[in-house]
């Protein structure tokens, strides 16, 4: 098994064994159940597709947060109980912790975000939505998931503390979708430029209305690259201080 | 097998370590000896490619810890003051984990997990929770796993911090016992501990190596070290046991090249009495005392005069520094 198979096995036993994965996890579900039978249902009448688009946009929301709760236990938590020197003494290189980790977290989050789909298999029950809208939505979630814990894997990468790792997780994704209103009321090519980071509003609503764009994907691959790099650049510098 | 040259380490403005200079040769146990802060940690974890000196060079088995430390760490097992443990996770499989990470595979496993387990004492719990152990029994993890893939270079750092007693005598049985399959560098700043588990001490202190040598060096005076040392080592230190007054014993022992050093009393009127003198007085310093009335309970050479040695080199380098500033 390669190493980052072999964090992956750990991470994911870890998971199962401890409560925090467990407190995720209903975290998560509950949000979703609650903010579907709140905005997706309403109380008016709706089409299928709306209510459908609705349960995504909340949804996107709650996996962007549960990812941002996931940076706790990335790499923070291992340098806070010490358990990265097993890592850092032993023949494995920064980048392989860091993809073990993320990819970890990430088989965790998307087995949790697809537990969701009873959710929009409700909408059956009275209505009618094309697979392909669910698939792309849930695809848009998984990919918008992996670009907030990818970021958050940098941000753990930074601090040995797990909740100011949440912290400046949650910062840096606040301030990626803070430039969507900035992008707003800024001149151009400001305008462009702000709009284009922002990892919801931008790039998920496409995916929330059953569309699936390749610049989208694009775009959520390279901030994932970018971040995944940064992290395992800061992970390689700690030698140094 | 190690060479350490000229090396230091800032943190920021402050010096954890400052132009340490020595070698380690293969197969030696070698023990770092320091109070707290003095620079040990530090040096284990520049040994361990987890830093990297700010000056100077560290290779082991000729591989730079800078340029080439992924081959170092093929090379090491290191245990830090903290066993680095994931307390959810069953001992056997911990320790299969730790050796996979070593590039140990399955069948290699299958033979050395048992004999590492029998060698620190953990057959009887390999199946329960790292968290629910003990912290000797977790300790003994921690150096299960430097060792699960017999690495050329062990590096133990404060390996019986927060022991007790029994587990201290049995951590040491354990160090003693992998001597010899091991090049072995371990802290501590107890100097009993170094002493009874090392061929070579290093003395650290403020970041410097302070002396160097084998017990016997250090205490006959032929190790290296700074100014005033060797005399400092090549005296003579004996413990006393005195019936009589304090003013009456110290006049009994004002004799020309011997100095008490240290006088305390015991119980009833019985003064303990720490004498350090240049050449061999126990004779005269037995007679005097009887000469002078007073009760001699008893008389014995200090059988090691490390710990005094040590302290006076880390009191003579902070008082040095008084000084200077």
């Amino acid at each position: 098994m390669s190493n980052v198979g072999l964090i992956i096995k750990r991470e994911l036993g870890s998971y199962l064994r401890t409560p925090s994965g467990y407190f995720i996890a209903a975290g998560v579900l509950l949000l979703d159940g609650l903010l579907f039978n709140a905005f997706a249902l309403g109380e008016e009448p709706q089409l299928s597709s709306d209510v459908l688009r609705i349960f995504f946009y909340w949804a996107g929301i709650v996996t962007m947060l549960g990812g941002v709760v996931f940076s706790m236990r990335l790499l923070a938590e291992e340098r806070w109980t010490g358990t990265d020197v097993l890592l850092f003494t032993s023949p494995i290189r920064e980048g392989e912790v860091v993809l073990g980790k993320y990819l970890s977290a990430l088989i965790f989050l998307t087995a949790l975000t697809l537990l969701s789909l009873y959710l929009p298999a409700l909408i059956f029950v009275n209505g009618k939505v094309s697979w392909g809208h669910i698939g792309a939505g849930y695809l848009g979630m998984i990919l918008l998931g992996a670009t907030t814990l990818a970021v958050g894997t940098f941000a753990s990468a930074l601090t040995k503390n797990p909740f100011l790792a949440v912290l400046l997780s949650g910062l840096f994704v606040g301030l990626l979708e803070l430039c969507w209103p900035l992008g707003q009321i800024a001149e151009p090519p400001l305008t462009e430029v702000l709009s284009y980071v922002a990892l919801h509003t931008k790039h998920f609503s496409p995916f929330q209305r059953g569309l699936l764009q390749l610049s989208d994907v694009v775009f959520y691959l390279g901030m994932i690259y970018l971040s995944l790099l940064a992290a395992t650049k800061v992970l390689a510098s700690q030698r140094w201080r | 097998m190690i060479v350490v040259d000229r090396v230091s380490k800032y943190y920021g403005r402050n010096a954890a370590v400052r132009d340490l200079d020595f070698r380690i040769e293969e197969g030696e146990c070698v023990g770092f000896l320091g109070l707290n802060g003095a620079g040990k940690s530090t040096t284990l974890r520049l040994l361990s490619c987890l830093l990297l000196p700010t000056s100077g060079r560290v290779t082991i088995r000729g591989f730079d810890v800078e340029e080439q430390p992924h081959e170092i760490r093929k090379l090491i097992g290191y245990l830090p003051d903290e066993p680095p443990l994931y307390p959810e996770m069953r001992v056997e499989e911990f320790l299969r984990f730790a050796g996979k990470l070593r590039r140990m595979d399955a069948e290699k496993l299958a033979t050395r997990l048992p004999k590492v387990m029998a060698q620190t004492g953990l057959e009887q719990v390999r199946d329960q929770t790292i968290g629910t152990l003990s912290h000797g029994y977790q300790q003994r993890v921690g150096i299960a796993q430097a060792i699960v893939h017999e690495p050329a270079l062990l590096i133990l750092d404060e390996p019986i911090q927060g022991l007790d007693p029994v587990q201290i005598v049995e951590m040491r049985a354990l160090i003693r016992s992998l001597r010899g399959e091991h090049t072995i560098l371990l802290s501590s700043h107890i100097l009993s501990e170094i002493e009874q588990t090392c061929d070579r001490i290093l003395m650290l202190h403020d970041g410097r190596i302070v002396a160097q040598g084998t017990e016997d060096e250090l205490i006959h005076g032929a190790a290296e070290g700074p100014a005033g040392y060797r005399e400092a080592l090549s005296a003579h230190w004996v413990e006393l046991e005195v019936r009589g007054d304090e003013p009456d014993v110290r006049a009994a022992l004002a004799l020309e090249g011997v100095e008490i050093v240290e006088l305390t009393r015991g119980s009833g009127d019985v003064l303990r009495v720490k004498v350090k003198s240049v050449t061999e007085a126990r004779e005269l310093i037995a007679s005097r005392v009887v000469q002078a009335g007073l009760g001699l309970r008893g008389l014995k050479r200090t059988t090691s005069a490390l710990e005094d040695v040590f302290v006076r080199l880390s009191q003579g380098e902070s008082e040095e520094e008084e000084v200077r500033a």
